[in-house]
């Protein structure tokens, strides 16, 4: 009965996406009362799908295996909670996810966008109902996640083991959110160009969702990154996988927009720009899905579904892309140069920035689809992997660092460079001796690790010294400076938290790679082995049954100089249900550092073979991405920025700071 | 974010040994290390998109002992990825050579930003002849400004 009628809410949430849409983009100009009922349904639109979700979960948790989902994906034996993540954990279920978002963000316009002007509150609806209306009727048409089994089965296949882990249940609904909360930047830029008032006011209408969806996404991104680094087990963290750059590249075309909003809000420039990326930010969030959903990735993790699937959504992304930038078409022409401003600028800086992250996106972008698109037309199979990506991003990412603490320094309009750089000249050098320091401490290495610190640094440093100006320490007393840095806007300290977190997953990301160390050897029950500081004794292993798996246990002591000894336990774990066997990795933390530990097969002669790496610094690459996340929700908060600000603050620009 | 590939997966086979073994590792750590660069490198052509240095297909550790085998056997690191394109394709190698085929793949970045650089120099050109005007006030101009500045004192 709730599977029925949860598909009922999924089906009529559709239609009423698809009647807002309609009556939207045909009345928008003229009737009031179509406003109200594109708001109400907005909000029916979430109840209902949630409501369809909601019925999902509770088959799901239930293990009501006449529902066919469950029975594919659910098992009775397992925990509580990877019931419930096995309702996304799976393509159709991940489709209502997908959907509920969607239908969340429109709801939150229409409730919290009180100030929006009616035409355009109007247009934004019904441009995210037409989204809602497409996605919906995909999801029933080719996903349907409510289809019956009769008989039901007595048991259910189990979610893949791999995926029974905490991270379902955070990543892919953080990630989610992240990727398809662009879908109203997209629903902005298109009801901006079907009204023809795109403006800075439009800027800062739009701006707090650009945000939103960002920090979920870089949130997303960093916990994906992290799940893959410690159940996937080699002390990897980043792959460079088709998908894992589908989701990376909305991240940057979204930072890019972050930027390119604030030059259109506060100066009225970079019009033309911004709803570009508005439009192609979320073009890439869905160019992602069909790469992940149509299977035409030779990943890994590709499947090899039905093609309807892959043509459908192909199909969707050709009318919404393609529609959307027919419209910008038409308006980009008619749209005016706004405000000027000298190249050495905070205008000019943020335009450098935008630069250098959409080459860093089409570098991903081409790398991601040439060896398809190459295999389509001549046959010829190449691989693009990590060497790739590693090189040409990063040839493009160290120019941005470098420019990057300028940034925030230059004046609006015209920036005073040698000004700029005396101000930073304590950041520089805090930068090189810090670098230096580390490199008498570690004895240094023929490699660009020491480029990359400096880099890390340098944002990070150039970071705080942008606060530090601010408030005026060394310039004036150190009270007055303190009641000046109190009182500076939250936007001010998210600028530069945000920046510091960048230069800490930098720091991260140089640290671990440049200085990881790597055991893989074999070990009896009873020995002892060393790991750069770390001590590895090997007391044995014993069977483990568990609820739904059974286990191997390893048992290892690790002693350090001036630490307390730890004891590390990984597993190698065969699942009952599937017979599908997996390692678990033992990670302990050490300060920033981690020692991470992966339990091998039996060697021929009964020893135990062990991996063990020490990934020094690593938990920076994440905890920086929290930062940023942070960062962004702080200036979420600030009054200017907030999404209920009052008419009056909105019709008169911010001043410039 | 790989997680997020197994999510999307189903036909995922988690497979619990791991990559390079004991036993297949050579005794001279030079010679380890080149090894070990070199199949940083390699594509497992089973797997696919992951490297034979982190693969635990059978290919990749047949792929693992023959690069310890050539390397053994005295071939630089050079001679070695050509023996398995020849013996493999194009295909084996994660960065791929540049050639006539992979042209657009590795000038599409440079050249984005060569030439957004300098559209974003003429474009700045274009502002600063727009705005020159505005530096300079005609003597009619600056007449009617000094009268302002004069009421104003």
């Amino acid at each position: 009965m709730g599977i029925e009628l949860g598909h009922f809410a999924l089906i009529l949430a559709t239609a009423i996406a698809a009647v807002s849409a309609i009556a939207g983009l045909v009345a928008w100009r003229t009737s009031e009362r179509v406003t109200l009922m594109l708001r109400q349904g907005a909000v029916l639109q979430l109840l209902l799908v949630a409501a369809a979700f909601a019925a999902l979960i509770q088959a799901f948790v239930t293990s009501d295996f006449s529902l066919k989902l469950a029975y594919e994906n659910s098992h009775s034996l397992q925990p509580l909670l990877f019931k419930i993540t096995s309702v996304w954990g799976n393509h159709e279920g991940s489709m209502v996810l997908w959907v509920m978002i969607l239908v969340g963000m429109g709801a939150a316009v229409a409730l919290f966008g009180r100030n929006l002007p009616r035409e355009l509150m109007t247009l934004v609806l019904a441009m995210q109902s037409t989204l809602v209306a497409a996605f919906g009727g995909f999801t029933i048409f080719t996903s349907n996640p409510f289809l019956r089994l009769d008989p039901a089965p007595l048991e259910g296949q189990g979610l893949n083991p791999i995926l029974q882990d905490i991270g379902l249940a955070i990543h892919p609904p953080l990630l989610y959110t992240g990727y398809v909360g662009f879908s109203i930047c997209f629903s902005f830029a298109v009801a901006a160009l079907i009204s023809g008032r795109i403006d800075a006011a439009w800027a800062r209408w739009v701006r707090p969702w650009a945000l939103l969806s960002w920090c979920f996404l870089t949130l997303g991104i960093a916990m994906g990154s992290y799940w893959a680094y410690y159940e996937l087990g080699w002390g990897g963290w980043w792959f460079w996988d088709p998908v894992e750059n589908a989701s990376f590249m909305p991240w940057l075309a979204g930072t890019a927009l972050l930027h390119s909003a604030l030059v259109m809000e506060k100066r009225n420039a970079l019009k033309i720009w911004t709803i570009f990326l508005s439009i192609i930010t979320f073009s890439l969030s869905l160019l992602g899905t069909f790469m992940v959903r149509s299977g035409v990735l030779t990943s890994v993790h590709s499947f090899a579904v039905d093609p309807t699937r892959g043509l459908v959504i192909l199909a969707l992304l050709a009318v919404f892309i393609g529609g959307a930038f027919t419209l910008f078409a038409f308006r980009a022409s008619t749209l005016r140069l706004g405000g000027l401003f000298a190249p050495i600028s905070r205008e000019g800086a943020l335009i450098l920035n935008n630069l250098f992250l959409a080459t860093a996106a089409v570098a991903v972008l081409v790398g991601t689809l040439y060896p398809l698109i190459l295999e389509g037309l001549t046959g010829k199979t190449i691989s693009v992997g990590a060497p790739f990506f590693s090189l040409t991003f990063g040839v493009v990412m160290a120019p941005l660092l470098i420019v990057l603490p300028f940034g925030p320094f230059l004046a609006w309009k015209r920036g005073d460079l040698v000004a700029v750089t005396q101000r930073l000249a304590g950041a520089a050098g805090a930068t090189i001796f810090a670098t230096i320091l580390i490199f008498a401490l570690t004895g240094a290495s023929i490699s660009l690790a020491p480029l990359g610190l400096l880099l890390g640094f340098w944002v990070a440093f150039g970071a705080v010294a942008e606060l530090v100006d601010r408030a005026g320490f060394f310039r004036m007393a150190p009270g007055q400076s303190l009641r000046r840095l109190a009182g500076l806007p939250r936007a001010a300290f998210s600028t530069a938290i945000a920046h510091f977190g960048l230069g800490m997953s930098v720091i991260g990301i140089v640290a671990a790679s440049a200085w990881s160390l790597e055991l893989i050897t074999t070990m009896e029950p009873g020995t002892t082995k060393a790991i750069g500081d770390y001590t590895l004794h090997f007391t044995g292993i014993k069977d483990v049954n568990a609820e739904n798996y059974v286990a191997q246990v390893g048992d290892f002591t690790v002693t350090k100089p001036g630490e307390a000894d730890r004891r590390m336990t990984p597993e190698r774990r065969v699942y009952t249900a599937s017979g599908t066997p997996t390692t678990e990795s033992a990670i302990e933390t050490y300060g920033f550092s981690q020692l991470y530990l992966q339990l091998g097969e039996k060697s021929a002669d009964g020893s135990q073979v062990v991996r063990a790496w020490y990934k020094p610094y690593v938990t920076l690459i994440w905890l920086g991405a929290i930062v940023m996340a942070f960062a962004g929700f702080l200036s979420l908060t600030d009054r200017r920025l907030r999404v209920g600000v009052p008419k009056r603050a909105v019709a008169k620009p911010a001043p410039a700071e | 974010m790989r997680a997020l590939l197994i999510l999307l997966t189903t036909l995922w086979l988690a497979l619990p040994a791991f990559a390079v073994n004991p036993d297949e590792m050579l005794s001279d750590p030079a010679l380890e290390a080149r090894a070990r660069t070199i199949s940083e490198g390699l594509r497992c052509l089973v797997c696919q998109n992951e490297s034979i240095d982190d693969s635990d297909a059978d290919l990749a550790h047949e792929i693992r002992v023959l690069v310890r085998q050539r390397l053994t056997a005295g071939d630089t690191d050079d001679q070695v990825r050509q023996y398995l394109v020849a013996r493999y394709g194009e295909f084996v190698l994660l960065k791929p050579v540049f050639a006539w085929h992979t042209l657009i793949l590795w000038v599409a970045a440079p050249g984005i930003l060569v030439i957004g650089g300098v559209v974003l120099l003429v474009a700045s050109r274009r502002r600063r002849a727009l705005a020159a005007p505005a530096g300079e006030l005609s003597p009619e101009e600056q007449r009617v400004l000094d009268e302002l500045r004069g009421d104003q004192a």
